[in-house]
């Protein structure tokens, strides 16, 4: 194969660095030959041979105890899209569930609003967090289902278009600027809906499906946390609207409940992979996160039935957990993407420290 | 093409670096600090956006016989890392824009023309490999010295090791002569050798296999890397009940409520 001048002079400094880390290494000793290489045992030093290595760098550290993976790039920009989109995607399926049940309409108008506003809000705090923002259309160049980001840049696009058309048609109609077109509305509406449960949804697959021992050891139950999450969500901004109807506070119930028992599952269900969800800071972000999501707005909605629905004091209370419940569900998108960046430095999980005490020749594969 | 493999035997490597310098030099990968981390003489620390090769320096104690030393010496055992071309990559299987591709030498590769800086790749590597590179924003890593092999050349690491420690070749013929080696140094008395290459995970195999005295967990080789997309199954079926529980919960709540 012929090469360029330019090249042979490139290809002649490789041989150059041989020669010279060569000439370096036969200054202090011999290169390793196979005849200078035995290992079998050349003097008497029996007892030396229990000698504990002083070194670091052992099976039971790993390499100096140094991260095995790396830390996700992830800035502030991702948790607040977890969540901005988690609401918006959530609102979107209130407002067509609502219009096919008969909801209130002002509730669907505003819950077509939030899903459209949060529409707008999503690609660009993603965009933002992309190490190189000019590309951000390379994500529609393929679609890969085995990649939750490509099925997620799929779904954002999708739900934001269909989000703001179904606000934005509904609103001409109401206001008779546009003779009523139903086909397009409701595919509109329909189509926000679906994708709406899709963007609330695929972030937790998008976070479980890594090599982050914390994040894939918990991959079937991120998904939920991050749409009950989504939903408390969307229904706590309704009700600071002023929405107050019974059934808005019923869904926020199911929604605590559900929390509940998430944040107690997280609690108690104690592995290797998932210690930064038990210690340290990260484990109290997580612990906050819960009680603010779970059982702190639980017990103001409960509180809430103890006087007649609409009454001053139960849309007192609504609101006051309708706030608890917002915090708290940043607050969870924060603590995974926190707890995450714990795990990754953590070499323990991936090295399998400490083990169970299996002999190394059945983990590693071995030719003999 | 045939497909193409390194095999790095780290009972010959002398830790001198000239992969690394080589690397750099080639590839034109950025400088990455001279940090003096006080564990070793290991001053690069691990793979990275600016290190795709790198020589990690494990101090053995004073052992009788070890790396031919004489039994009151420490020894020092040398390995250069490198990204390990997985059968089934976790970075190539998450990257949203096909930016990482596989070769036709089955090498994985990204094409920095098209990386948009997503940072999924990152944390879908089940060997810490590919970062993203701050000042810049992609994601950088091992090429297999793909603009090399397309001449007929070898990756410049395995052109420039003086002890043939990294070697560079059609896979499964390395694959045979790695499994030779480790029989050569078991007769020869080294009964602590260990072939590095994890067929038996999700991983199924990998591109740059490695010749390892002890542990491999020394060396921070996982003994069990998954590829992630097998959680894909689980996430996705709790994605689904997730989403059917939030329609028939509201769809409940609304038409139970007289007050909707
Ligand atoms: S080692 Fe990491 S960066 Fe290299 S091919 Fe495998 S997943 Fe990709």
């Amino acid at each position: 194969m012929s090469i360029s001048p330019e090249r042979e002079t490139r290809e002649l400094r490789l041989q150059q660095i041989r020669r010279e880390a060569e000439l370096r290494a036969t200054s202090i000793s011999k290169l390793p030959s196979d005849s200078h290489m035995d290992a079998r045992p050349s003097n008497g030093h029996g007892a030396l041979q229990d000698f504990e290595p002083a070194a670091s760098a052992s099976p039971q550290t790993g390499y100096y105890g140094m991260p095995l993976l790396k830390t996700p790039a992830w800035t502030w920009e991702v948790p607040i899209y977890f969540f901005v989109g988690g609401a918006a995607g959530a609102s979107a399926m209130l407002a067509s569930v609502g219009k096919l049940t008969g909801a209130d309409q002002r509730m669907i108008r505003d819950a077509r609003w939030v899903a459209a506003i949060g529409a707008a809000l999503s690609p660009p705090l993603l965009i933002a967090d992309l190490g190189f923002p000019k590309r951000f259309l390379n994500m529609l160049r393929v679609f890969k289902v085995q990649s939750p980001m490509s099925v997620g840049s799929w779904t954002l696009v999708s739900f934001s278009s269909a989000a703001a058309a179904s606000a934005v048609l509904s609103e001409l109609e109401r206001r008779r600027v546009l003779p009523r077109i139903p086909v397009l509305t409701d595919v509109a509406e329909i189509g926000a809906a679906l994708t709406g449960l899709v963007l609330a949804t695929y972030t937790g697959v998008l976070v479980g499906a890594t090599a982050i021992p914390v994040w894939n050891a918990k991959v079937s139950l991120i998904p939920i946390h991050f749409a009950t999450s989504g939903l408390s969500t969307a229904v706590s901004v309704l009700e600071l609207r002023g929405h107050a109807s019974s059934a808005l506070n019923k869904i926020g119930i199911g929604a605590t409940v559900v929390e509940t028992a998430i944040g107690a599952s997280l609690e108690f269900g104690k592995e290797p992979a998932t210690e930064p969800l038990h210690h340290g800071p990260t484990g109290w972000t997580m612990r906050v996160a819960g009680l603010l999501s779970g059982p702190v707005p639980l017990a103001l909605r409960l509180l809430s039935l103890t006087s007649p629905p609409r009454s001053p004091r139960s849309v007192k209370l609504r609101k006051a957990a309708a706030i608890s419940s917002i915090a708290g569900s940043l607050i969870t998108r924060w603590a995974w993407v926190y707890a995450g960046r714990a795990s990754s430095k953590d070499p323990k999980v991936p090295l399998q420290l400490p083990g169970p005490a299996r002999p190394d020749a059945e983990q590693i594969p071995q030719d003999k | 093409m045939s497909v193409t493999a390194f095999l790095t035997d780290s009972t010959l490597c002398i830790g001198c670096k000239a992969c690394e310098v080589a690397c750099k030099e080639w590839n034109q990968v950025p400088a990455d600090g001279f940090d003096f981390r006080a564990l070793s003489y290991d001053n690069t620390g691990s793979l990275g956006h600016s290190t795709w090769r790198h020589v990690k320096f494990v101090e053995n104690g004073a052992v009788p016989g070890f790396g031919g030393n004489a039994s009151e010496v420490f020894s020092w055992g040398f390995s250069s890392d490198v990204c390990k071309h997985c059968a089934n990559a976790g970075c190539l299987e998450a990257c949203p824009t096909g930016a990482i591709v596989r070769t036709e030498f089955g090498g994985v590769y990204i094409q920095p023309d098209v990386c948009n800086g997503c940072g999924y790749c990152v944390v879908c590597c089940p060997f810490g490999v590919v970062e993203r590179r701050p000042e810049d924003g992609r994601a950088f890593k091992c090429t297999f010295c793909y603009d090399r092999q397309k001449e007929g050349l070898e990756p410049a690491c395995a052109t420039a090791c003086p002890t043939e420690s990294i070697k560079f070749g059609e896979i499964e013929h390395l694959r045979d002569t790695a499994r030779e080696r480790v029989r050569d140094l078991e007769e020869k008395g080294f009964d602590d050798v260990n072939l590095y290459d994890p067929t038996d995970t999700s991983v199924g195999g990998i591109h740059a296999f490695f010749i390892v005295r002890g542990d491999p967990k020394t060396y921070n080789l996982p003994p069990k890397p998954e590829v992630p997309t097998t959680y894909l199954k689980k996430g996705w079926m709790s994605a689904g009940i997730a989403a059917a529980a939030m329609v028939a919960g509201a769809f409940l709540a609304f038409t139970g409520s007289s007050d909707r």
